[in-house]
């Protein structure tokens, strides 16, 4: 897929520039509002550059696992509106949105950030869910690290709902929060030819041939890690990307 | 039983704060966001653009479609399962009824205007503030139309009528309670949306229809200042 405007994005990037004036690991301005929507019990904004997502969370309360009787859970979903982006229509969610969706599930439910456990209610009975739905207000790219980013800031934000053992009072907040232990940043660092990039605006995300979506705590530890797009990678590229995704994770971290 | 003073405080003629802007999303070709009180729509306008599949499209005129809907996490009660509700099918169909009287479609055969209102949060008044918001929207497309439409729900409550019910008094249960979302046409006064539930008089409806051509015309005031807002504003505009 060499078309004119990827030949002008590399040329840019040979001499070291993206064509919005931006070095290969520089991020837009990147703003987290918290407490965005008055009904849900935890939400957040996440602006980068121009892209705009907006996390609520609804806390549920369900039946546990059988397997897991005194355990709560996540869950993650993400919706493409089709108000977001020409690109996007209506109707059940795409393989990019459900991409999103699990790849923000795994960064949080594998980086042991939530205890499960403290979610219980009584066990075999009533357990709480976290349910969370991510939308996007304007795609400019880099979706999927604004949803993990709002998706963490929303989670910080919720407070539980009055529940007295049969229904929960959605109109009475308590001041319970949901404890987090860790917290996962997720960066998806793109190749363009053979130039690393992150925070990728449209464009360049549909002239990236590779990507890879590295989840990391505090400590510089991975937790999931997704690879996408048509061309592999070698394992110097992976190197290179986590390294990449490390050090833009630590930048990304004081946004919280 | 007399509803004598508003659970929120409110007069009866009052409605709650309004922020109206024009132009925030940026990837649409025009864009608005209407928020009344706890109530807040976002519309996005993408559009004439070319109608798929080509059945649908019409070769005398363009096609205006409105999609309502509300995201998960906007409720007062639990989760809003996505994928749409026969509840968001009406109300987008209604939407696009209220708009429609004032487009000027003649020049888009073939095409389809779309216009998206997706709601972050409500406390009742949603189509409302939706139809407020697609037509900032639209007007920021830069689509002609006759006027700017703007919207309003009145309620009767306890025999009381009042202006922009919230959700508290939707579900007052000291009393009746009516709901009557309109759609103003401000420079003619005619109605492109009228529905109700609830019980009332004639002359309850004839002091309604007048209480909304009053607010509407407040509301369109407001909406017409985001418009002015975003095209002094400039730098939003630019590319």
């Amino acid at each position: 897929m060499q078309n004119e405007m990827q030949k002008n994005m590399l040329k840019y990037l040979e001499a070291g520039l993206r064509r919005d004036g931006r070095k290969k690991d520089e991020w837009r301005r990147i703003s987290v509002e918290k407490g965005v929507s008055a009904n849900a019990e935890g939400s957040a904004r996440v602006k980068i550059g121009e892209t705009e997502v907006l996390v609520g969370v609804k806390m549920i309360v369900d039946k546990p696992y059988p397997d897991r009787p005194d355990e709560g859970t996540l869950m993650v979903g993400a919706e493409l509106l089709p108000m977001s982006s020409p690109d996007f229509e209506t109707g059940p969610p795409g393989i990019w949105a459900i991409e999103i969706a699990r790849v923000v599930d795994r960064g949080i439910r594998e980086s042991g950030a939530l205890d499960n456990k403290a979610l219980c209610i009584k066990a075999g009975e009533h357990v709480w869910i976290i349910s969370i739905d991510i939308v996007t207000i304007n795609d400019a790219g880099n979706l999927l690290d604004a949803s993990a980013l709002g998706t963490l800031a929303a989670i910080e934000d919720t407070r539980f709902p009055a529940f007295d053992g049969e229904a929960i009072d959605y109109k009475t907040k308590t001041d319970k929060r949901i404890k987090m232990n860790k917290h996962p940043i997720s960066v998806t660092v793109w190749k363009i030819g053979k130039h690393l990039l992150v925070d990728p605006t449209s464009d360049e995300e549909e002239a990236a041939e590779a990507r890879l979506t590295v989840a990391s705590i505090e400590d510089g530890k991975l937790c999931a890690m997704q690879k996408g797009g048509e061309e592999p990678l070698d394992m110097k590229d992976i190197q290179k990307m986590v390294d990449m995704a490390l050090e833009n994770a630590a930048k990304i971290r004081k946004n919280l | 039983m007399v509803y004598e003073k508003r659970l929120d405080g409110r007069k009866f003629d009052e409605l709650r704060p309004i922020e109206a802007r024009a132009g925030i999303i940026k990837r649409a070709d025009g864009s608005g966001y209407f928020r009344i009180g706890k109530s807040s729509a976002y519309a996005a306008v993408y559009g004439p653009r070319e109608l798929y599949p080509r059945f649908l499209q019409n070769p005398t005129k363009g096609v205006l479609r409105c999609h309502y809907n509300m995201m998960p996490f906007s409720s007062v009660g639990g989760r809003v399962r996505p994928g749409g509700s026969r509840r968001s099918k009406e109300i987008s169909m209604v939407t696009n009824k209220a708009l429609l009287s004032v487009m000027e479609l003649d020049d888009f055969t073939n095409a389809v205007i779309d216009v998206f209102i997706e709601l972050d949060q409500t406390d009742a008044g949603t189509r409302c503030a939706g139809i407020s918001a697609a037509s900032i929207a639209l007007a920021d497309a830069g689509i002609v139309m006759k006027d700017l439409v703007s919207a309003v729900a009145i309620g009767v409550v306890d025999n009381s009528v009042v202006a922009d019910l919230n959700y508290d008094e939707e579900a007052y249960d000291k009393g009746d309670v009516a709901d009557i979302p309109f759609a103003v046409i401000p420079s003619t006064g005619k109605i492109s949306l009228l529905q109700m539930d609830g019980i009332i008089t004639k002359e309850q409806l004839n002091e309604a229809m007048e209480l909304a051509q009053k607010k509407c015309g407040e509301i369109n005031r407001i909406q017409r200042a985001a418009l002015k807002d975003k095209f002094k504003a400039g730098e939003n505009h630019a590319e």
